[in-house]
């Protein structure tokens, strides 16, 4: 009926977070059955390291390290020849030098992910492990970066954590002071042991084996230090871990929200992103986005939108922005430093990351009428109507609040009507995901209400009526409630009810009646309070049984529940027949 | 012939400015076990110092250093008069570097251990020297001095900077520099740290 014009945007999108590596990764076929030169090299010095004494052994390893490690034909020849194995099996020895030697190999090659899996296969880890606990330093910094390395994938981490790995790592960095970190040594086991927490703090069970370990306090006392390569995996870690409650909890209450506004500052991009992260997740809480304001946090937030070539970065802070916006008086800061017209001049030529941000924090700008205005006279409504026309399901969510937010200005509705942007929302109603569904309907309310020819412009849609009328056969329970919401505005149109009316709304509704739900109870009230001015359909109504049900809505709690039942009931009382429904239903009483 | 008290103390003054990295009590120490071995040396050389086999003793008990060849170097580098008998001099000067020497002693030291003849240079057949019973399983079908020859070519290749097919201190000490664990390549000649 309505083309749903496709797409013409690529798929920029980055994704911030590694991608895991959980199967075995596949080995690409190398051209040709000949070993390369590489292999025969290492299967050389292989020789003196299983067969030589400690002397012999070091000094292969030193000239191993002269190979390029870093090329996988390297990497590869090293794990083909049965190197490998002899590599792990040297960390199990007490000789600290041939530990040493071997983990200076093993920390370059398992930057290969076949090797990682094999060094995992082999039992490396454990081993590994148990070297955090010796007394040389360099020893345990090798070892703490190299699990740092290996851990990139979840059976590695669930590894080092079976084993005490997380354990010690947490005990690692507390053995040392944050203020002697000026020592070259301190730094660098203080840095390394920050690498193996990160990498390991993504599983989900590490997250809460590192709480138990003591590990919060720990980041919250490291979060003060002041060397980037420290402070990057740390904020990192609390980055990844923000993403459990009990986390996001300490963060705010242990004063990390300081730490983070104030490293936003920083000179190193990377870190900034990390602490824009953290807050982009933290402020799911009110609290914490009063923190960040308190800090002033709101305006190094709304600066870093100018480095928008370094697109995590952008992502990022966009997020931080975006939650932080849920929280009126942000808004308001927001708007001191016309964050708003920035924000709209992203809302092209950006990967989706970023575009999902920047649309959700535009949307929670609209709240503030004069920010409604401030995105008209920037030219922001044209790329916002244009991204209703994007296929991913979180881009559109947010993309319809904001025109929905727009739409609340007359002026507004003028410009998205004329972009064709109502028939492009009620396209939407069509698409498979409840969420998106939902979204567009609560936007067409503020759209039907404020178009001029609201009544026209939705008839003028072929099928249209008749699309929104069987969207209230949906399971979805968020979908029912906007649909319902959007039918209470469209039935204030004589014209529309009766088409509605003749595609059956009105058995519809009253199926819906049985329902606890407060927010449903009161849309459905509304809707039907609006429908019951066309022809027949009071009687209709009480016939398919919404009268007795709607009585007992007004036993809920809900204030806006008992205003919109009241008003059905009012239009409801004019048939004769529901006057005795609702008697023999006691609404006097109630 | 025993030393008057102030002849002692003198002594030990001297030995803490001129050792470095020791403290007086920990030079008195050293003193009184350098005694301690004279007693049990021969009375070759009249009480001044001790010999060749009690050094290789002392060390080989106290530090678990058992490799002839190297024990020899060591005695040589510490017989600084080249006379057979290590003074209590030479004992507590030796013995600085050995134990807390910085890495820019160890480095002198080690290298004159591994030049075996003292020309300043550590030679092809030095190395060899030293590396001969380095390869504890042979493969069955190599000639047994094959795998030391090419072991002796990795060490070169890895260390000698100036390519004159033998290591200078300035090749030794670039090496080291550069990665650490090659500061014994050819032995251990460092007590250990355990």
């Amino acid at each position: 009926i309505f083309s749903k014009a496709s797409s013409s945007l690529e798929d920029l999108g980055e994704s911030s977070s590694e991608t895991d590596e959980d199967e075995q990764p596949i080995r690409r076929q190398e051209g040709g059955t000949d070993l390369s030169p590489e292999y025969w090299g290492i299967q050389k010095l292989a020789k003196y390291i299983k067969g030589g004494d400690p002397t012999a052994t070091l000094i292969a390893l030193c000239s191993m390290r002269d190979l390029n490690l870093s090329q996988e034909v390297c990497q590869l020849a090293i794990k083909d020849t049965g190197c490998l194995e002899v590599l792990i099996n040297l960390l199990d020895t007490e000789e600290i030098k041939c530990q040493t030697g071997s983990l200076k190999i093993l920390k370059e090659i398992s930057q290969n992910a076949l090797i990682r899996h094999a060094i995992a296969d082999l039992g490396g880890l454990e081993i590994m492990v148990k070297i955090l606990d010796s007394p040389d330093t360099d020893l345990k910094c090798l070892a703490a970066e190299t699990i740092a390395n290996v851990a990139r994938f979840k059976r590695a981490r669930k590894t080092v954590r079976q084993h005490g790995g997380i354990k010690r790592l947490v005990e690692l960095l507390e053995s040392i002071s944050v203020e002697s970190s000026s020592q070259a040594e301190d730094t660098e086991t203080a840095r390394c042991g920050a690498l193996a927490l990160w990498s390991c703090s993504k599983s989900t069970k590490n997250k809460k084996a590192i709480r138990k370990a003591g590990g919060i306090p720990l980041l919250a006392r490291w979060l003060k230090c002041s060397h980037t390569n420290i402070l990057i995996p740390i904020v990192g870690t609390l980055q990844e871990c923000a993403s459990e409650p009990s986390y996001r909890l300490a963060i705010r209450t242990e004063g990390m929200i300081e730490d983070l506004v104030k490293n936003l500052s920083s000179e190193h991009e990377e870190l900034q992103m990390h602490c824009a992260s953290a807050i982009f997740k933290c402020a799911e809480d009110e609290e914490t986005r009063d923190l960040v304001r308190k800090h002033e946090g709101l305006q190094p937030l709304s600066a870093l939108l100018d480095k928008s070539e370094n697109k995590q970065l952008l992502a990022a802070v966009t997020g931080a922005i975006w939650k932080c916006a849920i929280s009126r008086e942000n808004v308001l800061k927001f708007q001191e430093y016309k964050t708003i017209e920035t924000l709209v001049t992203l809302l092209t030529d950006q990967p989706e990351e970023v575009l999902i941000n920047v649309i959700g924090a535009l949307a929670e700008c609209c709240q503030e009428q004069e920010n409604r205005g401030a995105i008209r006279r920037c030219g922001g409504i044209a790329p916002i109507v244009k991204l209703l026309t994007e296929t991913n399901h979180a881009l559109l969510v947010n993309v319809n609040k904001a025109v929905g937010g727009c739409a609340m200005e007359p002026e507004n509705m003028l410009i998205i009507d004329s972009l064709d942007g109502v028939r492009l929302l009620w396209s939407l109603l069509k698409n498979p995901n409840p969420d998106v569904q939902a979204s567009a309907a609560w936007a067409l309310c503020p759209c039907v209400e404020n178009a001029k020819n609201s009544g026209e412009m939705v008839r003028s849609l072929v099928g249209g009526l008749e699309l929104i009328v069987n969207l209230l056969k949906s399971k979805d329970k968020e979908v029912l409630t906007s649909v319902c919401a959007a039918i209470a505005n469209i039935a204030k149109d004589q014209e529309n009810l009766a088409v509605m009316t003749d595609h059956g709304v009105v058995p519809l509704l009253s199926k819906l009646a049985n329902t606890n739900n407060n927010k449903l109870r009161r849309h459905l009230a509304e809707a039907i309070a609006h429908c019951c001015m066309w022809g027949s359909n009071r009687v209709a109504f009480g016939e398919t049984k919404a009268v007795a049900p709607l009585v007992r809505y007004l036993k809920a709690k809900d204030p806006l529940v008992h205003r919109a039942t009241a008003l059905a009931l009012y239009q409801l009382s004019e048939d004769p027949n529901n006057c005795v429904i609702m008697h023999e239903n006691g609404v006097v009483k109630v | 012939a025993a030393m008057s008290r102030k002849g002692v103390k003198l002594l030990v003054d001297s030995l803490t400015r001129s050792a470095k990295h020791f403290n007086k009590s920990e030079v008195e120490c050293l003193v009184n076990l350098f005694d301690t071995l004279v007693a049990r040396a021969s009375s070759q050389f009249a009480g001044a110092g001790f010999d060749r086999t009690v050094f290789r003793d002392t060390l080989h008990s106290a530090f678990g250093m058992t490799d002839d060849v190297v024990l020899d170097r060591v005695f040589s580098t510490f017989d600084r008069g080249n006379n057979g008998c290590i003074t209590v001099v030479e004992w507590v000067e030796g013995l600085a570097v050995l134990l807390r020497g910085t890495l820019e002693e160890k480095m002198k030291y080690c290298f004159a251990v591994y030049d075996l003849n003292g020309d300043g240079y550590i030679s092809r057949e030095e190395m060899f020297q030293m590396l001969k019973n380095s390869l504890l399983i042979q493969p069955a079908d190599e000639e047994p001095d094959e795998g030391i020859k090419d072991l002796v070519e990795i060490a070169l290749k890895k260390m000698d900077y100036d390519h004159d097919g033998k290591l200078s201190f300035e090749d030794f000490e670039k090496a080291v520099r550069d990665e650490k664990l090659l500061l014994e390549a050819f032995g251990p000649c460092l007590p250990d740290i355990k």
